[in-house]
Order: structure tokens, then C-alpha cells, then sequence
């Protein structure tokens, strides 16, 4: 007991900046690990692009060969077909994707919430696509998409409709990789979504079936009302993975047919290390961070517009 | 939610989860059994085939086949990675989070955080690339490392961060009342509570370092190349050995098979507190 309250004591009178004046060389060395990580790794990387985008860079012997080129890289990326494939492609991309994850997980997680039984089980099924390489999906759907023995047009064919050459058709190329990506993430917000419903106040939903709520005027005006934080996480977090795609693409359509699905990430990578276009490739990873970080700042503003 | 109101329903339920489950679970037994066909085996799409440990072996065992290395090199990425990124970002967020920074450091190493993780890695590779060239490090382990532990700090800090606030204020000042102070409280008394986060973040971190593809296939070279680059190698092959990249990407699955099965509640509590707290 009287431990107890000499502590409480102490606590009560002690000064909140304690750390600092007593311990100024372990809140130091406690961050600045962390701190000169980001700084050579993350900040010095930026500083180093921006330079090198006004640049051409060319490597001889091991070592760099350096012409000054001004902002001419920067006026390139406009005309740069790979570029405008890229954004158009990426934006139908993230949207299609994220739209069908969003909505097939949200059913998913409903449906887990009911179940009365298999709930850990079906949870933890769901997750396995999210642990899986993004390169080694990229493998499966290579075979599933294949022409002649994938197990797509196996059933297709089984089924009797034509059978379709889902990664080589340019109309059917990016729906394909769209699909691939529905496959690899909706676990990722059905898990979201069944952690949001089940911190869901039970007594709202009591309410509203006394008030002979239907089923579907539950789901809108309760369920959906009270889950729009966790929608609007989920989304967040999708929009910006799925704006960095690269790893599916690069395996199952290389970009193409022709450009059907280039996105931004794959012309980064044709552009400076295919190509080795060293300076472009910088001027084009500084308009990327550049949009991204607008987009951010978009989405930052519009939550505080949206009063949270 | 509550219990479905008939029994009729709860059947449709369960029936509409098991389809799902069969929709997940057909592609990665599809290619898992595609590993033990034969190449013909494969290409005339017969339905009960006699199977084979041809490629599996030709994967594993061949003179030719670098995928034990490349399984080492992932391994060895991915241990060292997650113990960098679990140091630092542990370290970070009790610093952050107790040690009365002033607002705006703290803030602007989040906002920082938040920036970091919206930017394509590959973005990030060409920089990486020409910086580790100038200084050797290309090709290496070590870029690799630093290069894996740098893109998922900002998520061990963010994670960490939740499981520190969580860490009471009274145990803190009880234990600095006692004497211990600095790294000594750190390591006696604020760990011990906060192992599930550390055991979430571990497992993320290295989940996703065993996945990384993108920075890895740029960073590398074929005596430090990961397994995710080796899996690329096969489909860009002119003749593409079918069975052997479906034999690869079933042993490339096994670790987070493993993990899912011994962590399922560490990978479910990482990334549902790393996204909605």
C-alpha cells in the first residue's frame, strides 16, 4: 500500500520533460539509428535523383560520365508514349482493382461475421494469398492464364465459351491483370473489414432491428455509416500499393500487349534499366514522387475537410 | 453481427465462404501439383497424371539450378533485414513516443514515414543503384539489407508506435523510481511488454522481404540474387520450363506456409493494427 502511493505521489509531482533533462544521450542515441537510415537511404536517394535528372549519366570503367542537360528530360516525359500508357493505366488499373477487392471483402467479411461456427478458420485461409511473393502470382496466373493448358481456359472450353488469350489480347490484357490483383488482395480487406464489423457497437444493430429495420436498411444506414473509417483506411492503404504495381505486371504481361498494360512502375523500370536512360529515369522518379506526394497531401486535406 | 435469423441461411453462408475458399486455394494446389507433372504431362492437361520429383529435383539439386543459394540469400536478407528494421524501428517509436520530443520532430518523422511508403520502390532502386555502385555495395548483401530494412522501416516504426502507447505510463515511472533509467528501462521493462508487437512486426518485416521483387531484381547479381529474382529468371526464358517455375513457386511458399500456420494470430494482429490504429 504505501509503495503504492509514494509512486502515485512521485507520478503526480513528477516533471512531464523528465526525459529530456535527465537522459539527453539516450533520446538521442535511441533515435538516431532510425534517423540516419531514413537520412542516407531514403532522403540522400531523393537528392541524389534530382540531381541526376538534370543529367546525363553514362558509366565507363566504373565510373560515371556526367553532361548537364538542364530541364530537357523533364520536357521529354510528356511526349514519352511509355509515360502516358503508364498514368492512363495505372489509374484504370488501381481503380478497377481496388473497387473489386473493396467490395468482394466487405461481402466476404459480412458473411465471416455470421457464421456462427469457422471463423478463425476462414480467416485464416483468407490470408494465405496475402503472404504469397508478389512474383510467385505473378508465376501462378501465368500458367492458370496459359493458352493452351491453363486451368482458365481448361474450364472455359468446358463450359463451351471460345476459348481467349486472356495475357496476349490487348482488349482482355489489363481485366486479366486486374483480376489477378483482385485475387491477390480482396483477404487483405476482408480481413480489415471483418477486424472493423466486429469492433462494431452490438446495441446500434439491436436498435435498429426493434425499429423493424430490414436487412438491407441495416446494412446502409447502419453498418456501412459505422464502418466508413475502415472503408476509408482500406482504401487509402490499397490505392497506394496498388499505385505501385510492378511485380505482377512484369511477369505475366512484361507491359504488354503492345502497351495494354504498362503501368508507371514498369516504364520506370524499361526506362532506366532497360533502356539505361539514367538521367530521364531520375527526371521520371522525380514527376512520380512529385504527383505522389500531391496526392497525399490531397488525401490529408480531404480527411480534415471531412471533419476527423 | 448477430446470428442470422434462419438456418437456411447460414447454409447459403457457408456455402457462398466455401466456394470463396476453393476460388483461393485451387491456383496454389493447381501449381503445387503442377510441380510434380511432367512437361507433357502438364501441356495435354490430363487430369490424373502420375507424379513425378523430376522438376522438384532438377529445382533443387541440378548442376545447373542456383534455387538452394538463392533460398539462402532470401533467408539471409530477410533475418538480417527484419533484425535491423526491428531494432531501429523499435528503438524510434519508444523514442517518439516517451522521450518528449518537440511536436514538430515527431511529426515530421511520420509525415516523412508516410511520404516513404507512397513512393514506388523502383524509384527508389534507380537512386539505391547509382549510390551503391559509387560506393561498392552493389550486388552485395549489405545493399540488399539496407535497402529491404530502409523500405519497411517506416511500417515497423507505425506498428511499434501502437503497441509503445500502449506501454502504462505508472510501470515507467515505477520502474525510474527504482533506478533503472535510459536503456535499462527500455530493455527490463518496456520489451516484456511489448513481445506480441514485436513478434507482429517481425513477421511482417520479413514476409515482406522475402517478397520483395522489385528493388532485389536490381540490386543483385546472380551470386546474391533472392528467390523471387530466380522465379523471374524461368519466365523470361525463351523455353520456359513450365513444371520447374511451378515447382520453385510452390518452395517458395513454404516459409509463409509455415508462418501462417505457427503466426496466423501475430500476421492477423500486425496488419490489422498497422492499418486502423
Amino acid at each position: 500500500m504505501a509503495l503504492t502511493g509514494s509512486i502515485d505521489t512521485a507520478a503526480a509531482t513528477m516533471p512531464r520533460r523528465r526525459g529530456r533533462n535527465e537522459e539527453p544521450y539516450w533520446r538521442w542515441l535511441s533515435l538516431s539509428p532510425a534517423l540516419l537510415l531514413m537520412l542516407a537511404m531514403g532522403v540522400l536517394p531523393l537528392v541524389n535523383l534530382f540531381v541526376t535528372s538534370f543529367n546525363d549519366v553514362k558509366w565507363s570503367a566504373g565510373s560515371a560520365i556526367w553532361t548537364f542537360r538542364g530541364l530537357s528530360h523533364y520536357g521529354e516525359l510528356a511526349g514519352d508514349p511509355l509515360v502516358s500508357a503508364g498514368v492512363v493505366n495505372t489509374v484504370l488499373f488501381a481503380l478497377g482493382a481496388v473497387a473489386g477487392q473493396m467490395v468482394l471483402g466487405f461481402i466476404l467479411a459480412l458473411f465471416v461475421s455470421r457464421i456462427p461456427k469457422g471463423k478463425v478458420f476462414f480467416r485464416a485461409f483468407f490470408i494465405l494469398p496475402i503472404l504469397i511473393p508478389g512474383i510467385v502470382i505473378g508465376a501462378i496466373w501465368k500458367l492458370m492464364f496459359n493458352f493452351d493448358f491453363g486451368l482458365i481456359n481448361q474450364i472455359v472450353g468446358a463450359i463451351g465459351i471460345p476459348q481467349q488469350d486472356w495475357l496476349g489480347d490487348p482488349n482482355l490484357a489489363l481485366l486479366s491483370v486486374i483480376a489477378v490483383d483482385i485475387w491477390h488482395w480482396t483477404p487483405f480487406c476482408f480481413l480489415l473489414f471483418l477486424a472493423g464489423i466486429e469492433s462494431l457497437p452490438r446495441d446500434v444493430f439491436e436498435a435498429a432491428r426493434i425499429d423493424g429495420a430490414s436487412v438491407w436498411q441495416e446494412f446502409w444506414r447502419v453498418t456501412v455509416p459505422l464502418m466508413a473509417p475502415t472503408i476509408a483506411v482500406t482504401f487509402a492503404f490499397r490505392l497506394v500499393l496498388a499505385l505501385k504495381v510492378f511485380d505482377e505486371i512484369y511477369l505475366l504481361t512484361g507491359g504488354g500487349r503492345g502497351t495494354a498494360t504498362q503501368v508507371i512502375s514498369y516504364t520506370l523500370y524499361q526506362r532506366f534499366f532497360v533502356d539505361d536512360n539514367v538521367g530521364y529515369g531520375a527526371a521520371l522518379a522525380v514527376a512520380v514522387i512529385f504527383v505522389v506526394s500531391l496526392l497525399l497531401i490531397a488525401g490529408l486535406s480531404a480527411r480534415r475537410g471531412g471533419g476527423r | 453481427m448477430s446470428a442470422p435469423r434462419h438456418a437456411s441461411s447460414t447454409a447459403i453462408v457457408y456455402a457462398l465462404l466455401l466456394f470463396a475458399a476453393l476460388i483461393v486455394a485451387v491456383p496454389v494446389v493447381w501449381i503445387g501439383a503442377a510441380g510434380f507433372r511432367t512437361q507433357i504431362s502438364l501441356l495435354t492437361g490430363e487430369l490424373f497424371f502420375q507424379p513425378t520429383l523430376a522438376s522438384f529435383s532438377d529445382v533443387l539439386f541440378s548442376a545447373s539450378s542456383d534455387f538452394l543459394m538463392n533460398y539462402r540469400n532470401s533467408a539471409i536478407v530477410g533475418v538480417l533485414s527484419t533484425v535491423l528494421c526491428l531494432v531501429l524501428g523499435t528503438l524510434a517509436a519508444w523514442s517518439l513516443d516517451r522521450l518528449d520530443w518537440p511536436r514538430w520532430v515527431v511529426h515530421l518523422f511520420l509525415g516523412w514515414a508516410l511520404v516513404f511508403q507512397m513512393m514506388p520502390p523502383i524509384a527508389l532502386a534507380e537512386a539505391w543503384f547509382g549510390m551503391e555502385r559509387a560506393v561498392h555495395l552493389d550486388n552485395t548483401f549489405t545493399g540488399l539489407i539496407l535497402a529491404h530494412a530502409t523500405l519497411n522501416l517506416p511500417m515497423a516504426i507505425w506498428l511499434m508506435g501502437v503497441f509503445v502507447r500502449d506501454v502504462p505510463g505508472e510501470l515507467v515511472e515505477a520502474a525510474r523510481i527504482d533506478g533503472a533509467t535510459g536503456p535499462t528501462l527500455f530493455w527490463r521493462v518496456v520489451l516484456p511488454i511489448i513481445t506480441p508487437g514485436l513478434a507482429a512486426t517481425t513477421v511482417l518485416c520479413f514476409v515482406f522481404s522475402w517478397n520483395e521483387f522489385a528493388v532485389a531484381l536490381n540490386l543483385t547479381a546472380r551470386d546474391t540474387a533472392t528467390v523471387p529474382v530466380a522465379i523471374a529468371k524461368f519466365a523470361q526464358d525463351f523455353q520456359i520450363q513450365y513444371t520447374q517455375m511451378a515447382a520453385s513457386a510452390a518452395l517458395s511458399i513454404l516459409p509463409a506456409l509455415v508462418l501462417l500456420l505457427i503466426g496466423q494470430r501475430y500476421i492477423v494482429s500486425g496488419l490489422t493494427t498497422g492499418a486502423l490504429k
